[in-house]
């Protein structure tokens, strides 16, 4: 018995021991020598992980009586999960270590946030929902202050501590509520314990744990540490915390809704709703001023979270579903969009200001392009694989009769369009400046260059990933 | 050949790719290789789309040369042409060519130049052609991206207000009219546009926001794609993106946005609102009818004052226009034969015009009117064919002008003789700002120091115009070119929506609507 769930558990086992003997191993060998070695290591166990996982899962099986879910929609978000670790950490090394940030703690604290990952997302239980929420987020809050000489970074890491920790009692707090109601941790039992009537107490459990999804996720009215928080921390920290975090927290936020609350649609429904919309407003608005790239990012990633949340808001499979292919979309064009952040300096220095785009595509068009594809693909306007990401959501959100939810959120869209074009303004239409340096590591021209292609082309057939997630949407709505 | 239209639709694309990828370097040879690519490329869809022309069977109104294949998420990648598209299609690979070849003096950024036409050519044919709801907007929509760079990159002093007025300003219409597909798809449960096309959406009425809405989901849906298909004609009172992008644009973009982009909004009129909600397109059918008319005599009367030659020339588009959706909304045979008609036309006479102007904006780097004048005296070959379009721009019999506007009359005095009324004195006002345009520019003695040395057209400028010259007086003599082809198709359309107005009970509702507020 034991021995069959371990099995179940046995990725996040390896993952989990993998960063112990790595950590053990560089303090008694190289230390930050060995730094960069161990994030190429890494990244190629996250990818064979990932294509394990891919590969080999089937069905649905449960460990350790229903703690540990291993089906379809797990898979799928792991898979996105660790594919986009796996990119993010490729990308960072040669920023890392140029800037002498490349110690060897980072690839460690990336495995072990991937390890909180995967619990998340697979979680059957409240106890094990809150291990690995809590994992995931305590190797972050150190990553985001990595560049321990500079204010800002440890102000990043320091915010997102604190805030974090209020959003992880907030969510403790609802935890709790919901066993004192249900009698049980387990999702399996909440749900019976609801049935179709949620009771009072449930349902203040359930608002709690939701607003602690929400700061996960950066859904506004939780958002206000994203920007700061993008800002301040080194860039390839911020291309990790806009890609797999999201992931796996959306993951969970549908893990929870479905498994836990799903007999009761209509009670959460009105809540995501509310949040997807003011997410969707926020992100859109609020980046119209902003001239600091990765602050824009990050209220791109507000809007995006937004525009994913609709799908979940739908409460159906095909909501599920649309929201899991605007998730693996946005972590694609996130990718592409942050290698070209990373490559942007200026004399050897970042440079974060969107001016200084100015006419980027008269010196480089070809990186000018692809940032252009990205760009437009963000902003939702096809042919580009963005706006197949909205139109999955905003059907399923129709079938669920949320017109006025689908009609609001296009009209959000065309606002956030603004804020992306007028990068592609900066680099196309702008006046003449020296400028950014020219040269660009090859592993992030690959990743940007790749992901603008994917952006592309993905419009013939989404490189058939709307099987997968149909099927991992099936697994969890039932 | 099964994939005709695929292939028609993706030459451009594929030159495009080709120059993309291959052409290197910024000299003067990597600029004439870009040209000649574009040009053969253009040149070899038209060639090829002349095959569409010939295996078109008029008599037959279903759809023909018809592709289907699965595409993503239950999607469909369909294509076909019917008696309303088909025109569409050879209007826009009969205009390419000579598009590329107005562009041949171009020096900046040629290569991008280039790729940006050829891109949109594909994207303005695939609008023609989609026969999938999706696929119609995903091609509609991308269409504004070629766009919105070629008006940023390569026009005026104001381009950049305008490019992004341009892109907001018809991507908030289309959102919406996204939003009403996804429903059409909730409803009917396909993207399909034939099926589309035979299913009837619910006309019970109901209220939204406590507003009673006759025709009910026909009506929203048809205010949905209105929204959309308004701004991109475009109709005052969402016109007034248009002056400025036109303003700002370089020459072949405005001649691609007057001549074909803004058929785009009539198109979608006659495949989507007309016969996919007839209710709802009788409901409103008199808002968008005044609509046109106040379009007709407001935008010409505005065209009267303008001081710069291209804004005049947007405007008299924005009015000619009018005619176009007052034929399709009068329902009847001529209306909506004049409309198409009109619409071919223009696309004809404005492409030219903004050529006429592009001529002279060469040589003298100013639209202001009151820069020129006197220009007959150096430039006698510029004066005729200036002279002839500007005729033809006022409906002057003998040219296409004329039967455009007299069908679309001719049509809406049957059904709304006020509104024809209210229409026709806006051929009296075209002729107006049309002579007197032309009377302050190339009339008059040559007085200006600056316009002394100018130089009369090349002879790449005077074989521009020549296609343009022989189709609209082709046309203009020989209308049944046109409505032999578009003829059962419309028939057939005009059935089809007079039945489904007849069928519903949308007479009772209005009558009990109207019952109590009588009493």
């Amino acid at each position: 018995m034991i021995s069959q769930d371990l099995q179940i558990v046995l990725p996040e086992i390896f993952l989990a021991i993998f960063a112990m003997v790595t950590l053990v191993g560089a303090v008694y060998t190289g230390k930050d020598k060995t730094a960069s070695l161990l994030t190429w290591v890494t990244a190629a166990v996250f990818v064979i992980l990932g294509l394990l996982i891919a590969v080999n899962g089937e069905g649905t099986r449960v460990a350790f009586d229903g703690m540990y879910v291993d089906d379809a929609f797990s898979r799928f978000a792991k898979v996105v999960i660790l594919f986009s670790a796996a990119a993010v950490l490729a990308m960072s090394q040669e920023y890392m270590s140029r800037r002498g940030l490349l110690r060897f703690e980072y690839p460690v604290l990336v495995s072990l946030s991937v390890v909180g990952m995967m619990v998340m997302v697979s979680a059957g239980d409240l106890m094990a929902l809150y291990m690995g929420l809590e994992l995931q987020s305590l190797a972050l809050y150190v990553i985001a202050s990595l560049r321990r000489d500079s204010v800002k970074s440890t102000e990043a890491g320091l915010k997102y501590f604190v805030l974090g920790a209020l959003s992880s009692g907030l969510l403790l707090y609802g935890a709790s509520l919901t066993y004192g109601f249900a009698g049980t941790t387990l999702f399996s039992g909440i749900i019976e314990a609801t049935g179709h009537d949620i009771s009072i107490g449930l349902l203040f459990g359930l608002v709690f744990m939701f607003a602690g999804f929400a700061f996960k996720v950066s859904a506004a009215p939780f958002h206000m540490w994203t920007p700061d928080v993008y800002e301040g921390s080194p860039t390839p920290v911020t291309a990790f915390f806009a890609t797999a975090p999201k992931v796996a927290a959306m993951g969970l936020f549908a893990r929870v809704a479905f498994d836990a609350f799903g007999g009761t649609v209509g009670d959460w429904q009105q809540i995501i709703s509310l949040i997807a919309l003011l997410s969707m407003y926020v992100g859109a608005i609020a980046a119209i001023g902003q001239r600091n790239i990765k602050r824009l990012m990050a209220y791109s990633s507000i809007a995006h979270m937004g525009f994913a949340l609709m799908g979940l808001a739908a409460g159906t499979v095909a909501g599920v579903e649309a929201m899991l292919i605007y998730m693996a979309i946005y972590v694609t064009m996130n990718i592409g969009t942050f290698a070209f952040i990373l490559s942007m300096e200026k004399d050897g220095q970042p440079m974060m200001d969107i001016s200084s785009l100015n006419m980027l595509s008269r010196k480089e068009p070809a990186k000018a392009w692809a940032l252009l594809f990205l760009m437009f693909s963000l902003a939702g306007v096809p042919p580009f694989i963005g706006f197949f990401g909205k139109f999955g959501v905003f059907r399923a959100a129709v079938d669920s009769g949320l017109f006025w939810l689908v009609v609001l959120g296009g009209i959000a869209s065309v606002i956030g369009a603004f804020y992306y074009l007028r990068i592609v303004f900066f680099m196309f239409f702008g006046k003449e400046n020296d400028g950014l340096d020219v040269k660009m590591n090859p592993v992030l021209w690959v990743a940007l260059m790749g992901s603008a292609a994917v952006v592309l082309v993905g419009a013939a057939n989404l490189f058939g990933i709307v099987p997968a997630a149909a099927a991992a949407a099936q697994a969890l709505v039932n | 050949m099964e994939n005709l239209l695929s292939i028609v639709t993706f030459i451009p694309a594929l030159a495009a790719a080709i120059l993309a990828l291959f052409l290197r370097g910024d000299d003067e040879g990597a600029h004439r290789n870009a040209k000649w690519v574009a040009m053969i490329a253009t040149l070899a869809t038209l060639v090829v789309s002349l095959f569409i022309l010939a295996g078109f069977d008029p008599a037959n109104t279903e759809m023909q040369f018809v592709e289907d294949r699965q595409w993503l998420m239950g999607l469909h990648y369909k294509l076909g042409v019917d008696g309303i598209s088909v025109l569409f299609v050879m209007l826009t690979t009969f205009l390419m060519p000579l598009v590329i070849w107005s562009a041949w003096e171009v020096k900046t950024r040629v290569k991008e130049y280039m790729i940006a036409f050829l891109l949109l050519e594909t994207l303005m044919l695939g609008v023609f052609m989609a026969l999938d709801l999706v696929l119609f907007y995903v091609f509609f929509e991308a269409g504004l991206i070629p766009m919105f760079l070629i008006i940023g990159i390569w026009g005026g002093k104001n381009r950049i207000y305008a490019a992004f007025k341009f892109f907001l300003y018809t991507f908030l219409g289309s959102v919406l009219m996204l939003v009403a597909m996804i429903a059409m798809y909730a409803d009917a449960g396909t993207t399909d546009i034939p099926t589309l096309l035979t299913h009837q959406f619910s006309t019970d009425s109901f209220s939204v926001l406590g507003i009673h809405v006759v025709g009910g989901l026909q009506t929203m849906l048809f205010l949905a794609f209105f929204a959309s298909l308004a701004v991109k004609m475009p109709m005052w009172p969402v016109h007034t993106w248009l002056p400025d992008a036109h303003v700002q644009a370089p020459t072949a973009g405005s001649v691609v946005l007057a001549a074909i982009l803004l058929k785009m909004g009539g198109y979608g009129f006659l495949r989507f609102s007309l016969p996919m909600f007839p209710v709802g397109s009788a409901v409103m059918g008199d808002l968008v009818l005044w609509m046109s008319a106040i379009a007709i005599v407001y935008t010409s009367l505005v065209a009267l004052v303008q001081e710069d030659m291209k804004k005049l020339i947007a405007y008299s588009s924005v009015a000619h226009m009018g005619y176009v959706t007052m034929g399709i909304f009068a329902v009847n045979q001529q209306g909506i034969d004049g409309a198409i008609f009109q619409m071919l036309s223009h696309g004809f006479i404005s492409g030219a015009l903004f050529l006429c102007v592009g001529v002279i904006y060469d040589r003298m780097h100013t639209r202001d009117i009151d820069a020129y004048g006197g220009l007959v005296n150096r430039m006698p070959a510029y004066a005729l064919i200036f002279m002839f379009f500007t005729m033809a721009n006022v409906g002057l019999p003998g040219t296409s002008g004329f039967v455009g506007e007299f069908l679309t009359l001719m049509g809406i005095f049957q059904v709304n003789t006020w509104v024809a009324a209210v229409a026709a004195s806006g051929v009296i006002f075209s002729a107006a700002y049309a002579l007197w345009l032309y009377r302050r520019v190339v009339m008059g003695e040559l007085i200006k120091e600056s316009l002394k040395a100018i130089t009369d057209m090349t002879r790449r400028e005077k074989l521009i115009f020549a296609p343009l010259v022989v189709m609209t007086i082709l046309l203009g003599v020989y209308p049944s070119l046109v409505t032999d082809i578009i003829g059962p198709s419309v028939h057939a359309l005009v059935e089809h929506v007079n039945e489904a107005v007849a069928a519903s009970d949308l007479t009772v509702a209005v009558a009990a609507e109207a019952a109590p507020a009588g009493h």
